[in-house]
Order: structure tokens, then sequence, then C-alpha cells
């Protein structure tokens, strides 16, 4: 369905990798989560996927096109087999939550009729069957990213690329976009999410692929999130004696359920958080 | 591919640019009116070759007692002289070539003089020995006139020969010289047209970048997401041509029928009838550059 055999992408201005030598193959209905840090290549990858970007070296295999001889003419109607979701949704604000969906068909040319089976049908499947009339800035952001997961599976395509489609929501929101792209996976669809949300990984223990300085460092079926690269640090290990101010990386910190705070009650612990490098500055 | 949702977006695009759509007609509405002027001129020209061309004839001035030019020696042409003149012009050499030719003597060409001069002093002056005894020759083709120059130029009792015909080129390469300035202005200001329709295709197509975008991600192909920047500019230009036309018709009507025919009544001047045939130029110069211009403009934005 997906295969990358040894491909490097070179940006022109830049001279470190943003892929390199990345040999992947995904199969049909499958479900990958590609996961690391910013800069690390996913959407590198995503991009060569979509015939945004062509490789540098190496061969693209995608549904049986090979895209580097993939001619600009022939690209939009290989795209037409391919579904996108992003981070900030990318809906049209003028249109209404129909309408926007149907773009994608009118685009194509299908006919009215048509459309009015379909985007009814799909906007059902992500749950939003009543809200059709409705204009993006009234939605929630979930509500927001359902359409752009309804209108890039309108056209029912193969694969479904989504880059950080959480990116913007909230756990509980979340949990609801997935349980959304679980059943378009289950419906055969294949789908390859680039996310930073360590829950949802863990959750869904599907493939996961990840990325660090543009190489592939694990291929695992079921994997975590939890890794080498980003390891979790428990707050018990991070602070062994209270005495010991030494500043300590922390990239994520799981809380029990946060007891009621009296602010009127001083409390006999004060930690001293702040964030390092570049997030120095943001407030906590 | 479904026209109307085509037609939709290109009407958004005016609606949302309109002030620069306003501008593109203006701009193409001046500069085919130049081009549209240039092609004006040049059909007068030809209308006015036409009419003097044919009226143009070649003159044989005979000598008179007074001149010293030419063969002459202050010696009144001969009777031998002028019949030597007229063999020649109905030998076989040159008869050919001529349609027609007569003499005028002294008295009909001091009537012609002093009806061509009415009401000017100079009448006064001039008495019918003065003015020389003509043969008017009417060439089939008006521009072999050096045939008669050859055959009739050296012969005694003959003054001069003179082809009308130059007199009139100079005016008519003034009037070249104004209908070219007319296309070299039509010719920048066409440049500045298309360029101005290609910011404005580009500002459009900024203003919708977002729908750009996900019509190249949904795979809608470029004939699709291009056709609509293309009739917006056509249309723009076209709206621009056919105001240029109708101040080429405006211009025909009231200035050259309305005011120069009447001051200048013995010119023939061109009519509508005459340049219907510019229009359709017009419209196609102003939709092709407006099409190609959009065309170029618009095709960075479908680099995939």
């Amino acid at each position: 369905m997906i295969r990358f055999d040894g491909v490097s992408k070179v940006y022109k201005s830049g001279n470190r990798p943003a892929l390199h030598d990345a040999t992947l193959e995904v199969k049909p209905g499958e479900f990958v989560f590609l996961v690391g840090a910013s800069g690390s290549g996913k959407s590198s990858f995503l991009r060569l996927i979509l015939r945004e970007e062509r490789s540098s070296t190496g061969l693209i295999h995608v549904l049986g096109q090979d895209l580097g001889r993939l001619s600009n003419r022939k690209v939009p109607a290989y795209r037409r087999n391919l579904g996108v979701v992003f981070q900030d949704f990318r809906l049209l604000p003028t249109k209404t939550v129909f309408d926007n969906v149907a773009f994608a068909l009118r685009v194509l040319g299908r006919s009215e009729a048509y459309i009015h089976d379909a985007v009814p049908e799909v906007l059902g499947l992500v749950g939003l069957g009543n809200k059709e009339n409705r204009l993006p800035h009234e939605l929630s952001g979930g509500e927001q990213q359902r359409v752009a997961i309804a209108r890039a599976v309108v056209n029912k395509p193969a694969i479904l690329l989504a880059d950080e489609p959480t990116g913007n929501l909230d756990p509980a929101t979340s949990a609801g976009i997935m349980d959304v792209l679980r059943d378009i996976n289950a419906a055969g669809t294949t789908v390859l999410m680039a996310t930073h949300d360590t829950a949802i990984v863990n959750d869904m223990k599907r493939r996961v692929v990840e990325l660090s300085d543009g190489r592939i460092i694990r291929d695992e079926a079921g994997g975590q999130y939890r890794t080498r690269a980003n390891p979790i640090v428990n707050v018990d290990d991070a602070f062994p004696s209270r005495a010991d101010s030494q500043p300590i990386a922390i990239e994520r910190i799981d809380f029990d359920p946060i007891p009621a705070f009296d602010p009127m009650t001083p409390t006999s612990e004060a930690v001293d958080l702040s964030y390092l490098d570049r997030h120095e500055e943001d407030p906590l | 591919m479904k026209m109307s949702f085509v037609l939709i977006e290109a009407w958004n695009g005016v609606r949302r640019n309109i002030s620069m759509v306003v501008s593109v007609i203006l701009v193409t509405l001046v500069s085919l009116t130049f081009v549209g002027s240039a092609a004006l001129l040049q059909l007068q020209i030809g209308n006015m070759k036409s009419y003097w061309y044919d009226k143009a004839q070649v003159a044989v001035y005979l000598c008179t007692q007074y001149s010293t030019l030419g063969a002459c020696d202050q010696q009144e042409a001969s009777a031998e002289q002028i019949a030597a003149v007229e063999t020649q012009l109905d030998s076989d050499t040159l008869s050919p070539y001529i349609d027609e030719w007569y003499f005028e003597n002294h008295d009909d060409a001091f009537a012609n003089f002093t009806k061509q001069f009415k009401g000017s002093p100079v009448v006064d002056l001039v008495t019918p020995d003065l003015l020389p005894q003509t043969f008017w020759v009417n060439l089939k083709d008006p521009t072999q006139s050096a045939l008669v120059f050859e055959a009739l130029g050296g012969m005694s009792g003959v003054e001069s020969v003179i082809d009308q015909r130059s007199y009139l080129d100079g005016i008519f390469s003034t009037l070249n010289a104004a209908s070219l300035t007319a296309v070299g202005v039509a010719v920048l200001m066409l440049v500045a047209a298309a360029l101005l329709i290609a910011t404005t295709i580009r500002l459009s197509a900024f203003s919708r970048r977002r729908e750009l975008a996900i019509m190249r991600l949904v795979g809608a192909s470029n004939w699709f997401i291009q056709t609509p920047f293309i009739v917006e500019g056509v249309v723009a230009a076209t709206i621009g041509s056919v105001l240029a036309c109708g101040a080429i018709a405006g211009i025909v009507v009231l200035f050259v029928d309305g005011y120069l025919a009447s001051a200048l009544p013995t010119t023939s001047f061109i009519t509508l009838a005459d340049v219907w045939i510019v229009f359709p130029g017009l419209l196609l110069a102003g939709a092709v550059l407006a099409a190609s211009s959009a065309y170029v403009a618009i095709s960075r934005y479908l680099r995939v």
C-alpha cells in the first residue's frame, strides 16, 4: 500500500536531511502512528506520500504508483485516493458544514444528487448528523476536526493521512476523534497518523513508527509512545531528595487527581517548577 | 465538470476584488482604445489613398515665354512640340499604361486657376499667358508615373513632369507617424494591462488560497482550479474591450463623421460601416491578453 525504499529528503535550504534512508512498508488496512519530536521528519514523511515533495533519493510506491515518476499532471488524480486531516482543521470559514464537506466532491465534479447522498452519510459517520447547516466558527474544536475528517473521507480514499489531528484538542475530545478514526480504519481505510499525544498512542496499541532526526529508530507493532528518545520520567525518580535543587528535565508528569486546593491554608510543601530552554519564559 | 461551480467561483473572485477588476477594465479600455485608434488611422489613410491616388494625375507642363526651367528657353512651346508630345502619349510604348489624357490650354488653365483661388488677391496678378499649357495624364496604375517622366521629361517644349502623388506622400507619411505613435502608446498600455491583470489574478488567488489548498489536497484538476481565475480575468478584460469598442464607435460617429466631415467637406472620411471590422479584433485581443496573463499568474499556485 505504502512502501519507502531507502528514502532521503534534503530541502534546498537545509543541510541536514529531513528524512534519512527511510525504509518502511504499510499494508492495506493498517493503523500506523508516526511519533517523534518536532523536526524529526514526521511532516516530511506525510508530504512525500502526498507528493507535495519528491524524495531526493530512494523510491516511494503508494497504491502501486511510483511517486518519483508520477508527472505533475497526474498528481491531482493520484491525490483523489488520499484523505488528509491537519491539526488546524483547514475548513472554509464562509461555508457551512455541509458545504465544506461537499466542496471536496464539487471540485471533483460529482453530481448534486450524489453529493446529497454522500455528505449526510459521512457526517453521520463522524457524529455530526444534526449540524449540517452550522458554520465552522459555531462549532467546537472537536466538531471542526470531525468536519475535516468527514471532508477527508467523503471521497472514500484508500489512505487517510492525519498530521497531529488531536494537537489542538483536549484529551476527552481527542478520544472522540480517535474513535472516529478507528471506525474509519475498521471500514478498511489505511490510516497513517503523526502525533505527539502519548495517551492516544498508548491506548490504541497499534503499530508505532518512531522518527528521530529523520531516521526511523523504532518500528513496533502494538507499540507504546515511551521510548529511549522520549523517556517518561516519574516525579519520584526526578526528585530523589528534596534537598537536591538541581533542575531536571521532565518530559511528562503523570498526576493523580488533584485534591481540592484551599489557597487560605498554607501547605507544608513547595515545588519550584519552570520550563527549560526555549520554553523558559512560558507560564506553567 | 460543472460549469456552474466554476462560474460561481469566478463571480466570487470578481466581487471580492471589485476595485482591482475596475482598474483592469479601465486599463484595458484605454489601451484597446489606443489600438483601435491606430487601426482607425490606418483605415483612414487607406481610404484617403484610394480616394486621392485615383484623382492624382501626372501633369506635363509645357514651356511658357517666361519659363527657363527644363528644356525651356523663354520660348512658348510650339505647335510642333505640342504635337510631338501628343504623338508620344498615343504611341505604343506609353498608351497601354495610360487611362486617358487631355490637353489644357492657357485659357482653360486660367479658368481653373481663378475658380480654385477665388477670392484670393493672387487672381488679379495672374494672366493666362503666365500659366503653362498642360497635358493631364491619368495612368492605369498610378505608381508607374516614372514611365511618363522617362518618355516626356527631356522633350523640347516640356518644362517639367510632375506626379501629384508626391504632394500626397508627405501628408500620408505624417498620418503614418501619428498612427505609429498610437501603436507605440498602445503597446505600452497593453504591457501595463497584462501586468495589472496578472497582479489582480494573483491577489484574487491569494484571497482564495485556503480554497486552493483544499482543492489541491482533494485532487481537483488543474483545469478546474485555474478556470475560474482565467474566466475572471477574461470577463474584466472583455468588459474593457466592449467599452473600448464603444469609445471607438463614439470617436467615429461624433468626431470624425460629426465634426471632421463637416469641417472638411472635400475629404472622404471613414464611417461606422468601415470600422466594424476593428471590433472583433479588439475583443479578441482583450480576451487573449487577459487569458494568457491570468494563466501565467495562476500557474504558480498550481505547482504541486
